[in-house]
């Protein structure tokens, strides 16, 4: 062999050696820290299992994604649109053949805390086992029970409908290896119990951050401690910061408030709307006082951090009178002529935090889709507003926005009617 | 003198009362903790009182019975019928929320708009007329007020009126469900008839009803003379699951 050859192949040799050791800490990382399977059929459930179960799925919100609309509870079938394709959630009822009526508990528990399914397959982190791995293997153990309880639904599982490359198990793989690590929750000891009891049920079973943080091109959050606020990908509804006092934070607020904004969809200073209020309906509604008190405690005692202050518009923005008339004629009636909205009915929209966002991507989704706060035992029959998509056109929608974010104390930048077309054509 | 003072108050006040609102004419109604204030999000498409829009498609739905009001409510909410608005606005309410509502609307008594004249010919309007009151034997299509009553106005608790509809709402309809777009609670009798139906036979019975006048006072029938022709589902027609 000539030299110039010998060097060529010694640089292949060399290329493909670091692949396969690649390839090996790809499947390493991958499959670190999993006992091996055990396949023995579960044990019969007590009923206090069960029942802590189903409260402990409520917790979180398994029957959110895991029921398609109007379909049967836990049986599948929802989509959950991703940038790289949708993901349809799974049939989690015990039938044998399409549900999980094979699975066993140390299945079941892999599935939640290493996001592996019951046949080996990696588990796509729409699953949220980010958080999810947090969840401890007794709880696991009474959701699995619950789950078994449930009548068998024969309903088929959808395959996700992924585009190349995200469709393959070996992307998925290496998306493990850089982003997921399974990992138990480790209680702070120098934290009451109540507040550790927030820090479970917030980054793990409730899992907060799935919306309330930012994703990198890849999908991924940078942990399940990042709560500082993100667009969620496709339904584009911006999640706010849960640390910015200027969004979504509630370190000053009183316990009692953020409790009843979970329980009911509504507090003072704030009420749900869009994607929380399936997290509401489905989940916080039904949690006991004790854990909302704790998940409030936690919450409260985030550090302050993430988003800043709405910048100032500068020049200072004067609202031009289109606003102002559209303003008038379908919005005063109810948020009132100075924007102060009725107590309990209408949100005030002076200095409303919920106004004031740097993006208006949810300002745009409730002026054109309108809508309810959920209806909850503690607001049964909540006011509504109509929608105006059919109504008024992207000029209008901008003009409507700027002017109101501009009015009676309000600070925050302009909307164009790019940006109002840009939601209107993810609003659906 | 201090009692006709009194007096001349008094009245003054109720004459300023009086006037106020038409003094300060347009300004918001004041706010009221009622279903009606509540249901505003409706109305503003479905017209004040939810009496129709006066763009001929947003139909009336004051005064249809409740549970007709309901299935809908929930058929819109868990997506058997689909229009993205309604959706979305349905889906964080509760069964017994929607409830309310559809008892609401129902209990509503508003005065009908005038008929919208036919824009078609006589025989057009004869074969509209011919499905509407008698069916079509050789299309298994049996009369729209065999099931919607004598008076076309719908029965209670679950079948709505025909007449005091807008053209283009029942067309789009009975479309809808000619090409599956719409659906009712199983077995879907509207699907069936609506696939039975050629387009023509639908124009020409949507120009009849669209152009009958509703009698004053006219309300949903209490129960129907006979047995309905088909089992239909969410009407509690025999057999028909709930």
């Amino acid at each position: 062999m000539s030299r110039p050859l010998r060097t060529v192949a010694m640089a292949i040799a060399l290329l493909v050696a670091v692949a396969l050791l690649l390839g090996a800490l790809v499947a390493w990382l991958n499959v670190r820290g999993e006992e091996p399977v055990d396949t023995t059929p579960p044990r019969a459930a007590t009923p206090e299992q069960i029942e802590r179960g189903a409260y402990l799925a409520r917790a979180g919100n398994c029957i959110g994604c895991h029921t398609a609309r109007g379909g049967t509870p836990y049986a599948g079938g929802r989509a959950v649109p991703t940038p790289f394709g949708d993901v349809f959630a799974s049939n989690l009822t015990p039938d044998p053949a399409t549900g999980i009526g094979g699975w066993s508990d140390s299945q079941f528990w892999r599935a939640l805390h290493h996001g592996r399914s019951r046949d080996g397959r990696l588990l796509y982190p729409a699953f949220p086992y980010p958080n999810y791995t947090r969840i401890t293997r007794a709880d696991a153990g009474a959701i699995h029970a619950y789950l078994r309880s449930l009548a068998p639904a024969h309903q088929p599982n959808r395959p996700h409908a992924l585009r190349f490359p995200f469709d393959q198990q070996a992307a998925l793989a290496v998306w493990r290896a850089l982003y997921f690590r399974a990992a138990p929750f480790e209680p702070d000891a120098a934290r009451p119990a109540t507040w550790n009891r927030g820090a479970y049920l917030v980054e793990g079973l409730g899992h907060c951050n799935a919306c309330h943080a930012s994703r990198n091109v890849l999908g991924a959050t940078s942990n399940p401690l990042d709560l500082a606020g993100g667009l969620i990908p496709v339904q584009n509804w911006y999640a706010p910061s849960l640390t910015s006092p200027w969004q979504a934070g509630v370190a000053d607020w009183p316990a009692a408030d953020i409790v009843a904004l979970l329980k009911t969809g509504v507090a003072p200073r704030a009420s749900v709307s869009g994607p929380m209020s399936e997290v509401v309906v489905g989940s916080t509604q039904h949690l006991n006082a004790g854990d909302l008190d704790a998940m409030a405690e936690y919450l409260r005692a985030l550090p302050a951090g993430g988003a800043t202050a709405p910048v100032d518009p500068d020049p200072p923005y004067k609202p031009g009178s289109v606003g102002a008339k559209l303003y008038e004629q379908h919005c005063a009636a109810c948020h009132g002529e100075q924007g102060e909205g009725v107590r309990g009915a209408y949100p005030a929209l002076a200095r409303n935090r919920a106004v004031l966002l740097d993006t208006p991507a949810n300002l745009v989704h409730v002026v054109l889709e309108g809508g309810f706060p959920p209806s909850t035992n503690g607001n049964p029959r909540p006011f509504g507003m109509p929608p105006f998509a059919t109504v008024l056109n992207d000029n209008d929608v901008a003009a409507l926005l700027t002017f109101l974010r501009a009015s009676w104390g309000n600070q925050a930048p302009p909307v164009s009617a790019v940006e109002v077309g840009r939601f209107r054509s993810t609003s659906r | 003198m201090n009692v006709s003072r009194t007096r001349l108050a008094a009245v003054l006040c109720m004459v300023a009362t009086g006037l106020l609102p038409a003094a300060v004419r347009g300004a918001p109604p004041p706010f009221e903790n009622t279903m009606a204030q509540r249901m505003l999000a409706c109305t503003g498409c479905h017209g004040a009182q939810g009496r129709a829009a006066s763009d001929g498609y947003y139909p009336r739905i004051a005064g249809k019975p409740a549970q007709y009001l309901y299935n809908q409510l929930v058929s819109f909410r868990d997506g058997r019928r689909d229009y993205a608005l309604m959706t979305n606005l349905l889906a964080p309410l509760d069964d017994a929320y929607l409830h309310v509502i559809a008892e609401h609307f129902a209990s509503l008594e508003i005065p009908y708009p005038p008929p919208q004249p036919a824009t078609t010919s006589v025989d057009t309007l004869s074969r509209g007329e011919q499905l509407v009151t008698r069916g079509d034997t050789a299309l298994r299509v049996p009369a729209c007020a065999a099931c919607h009553g004598t008076g076309l106005m719908g029965v209670a608790p679950a079948i709505p009126a025909l007449i005091g509809m807008p053209r283009d709402y029942l067309n789009a309809q009975l479309g809808a469900w000619r090409t599956g777009k719409r659906h009712a609670p199983g077995p879907d009798c509207m699907a069936q008839i609506a696939q039975r139906l050629a387009p023509e036979d639908i124009s020409a019975l949507s120009q009849w009803l669209a152009a009958q006048p509703v009698p004053p006072l006219a309300k949903p029938a209490a129960a129907l003379p006979a047995p309905m022709p088909l089992e239909c589902g969410g009407t509690g027609s025999p057999g028909a699951p709930r």
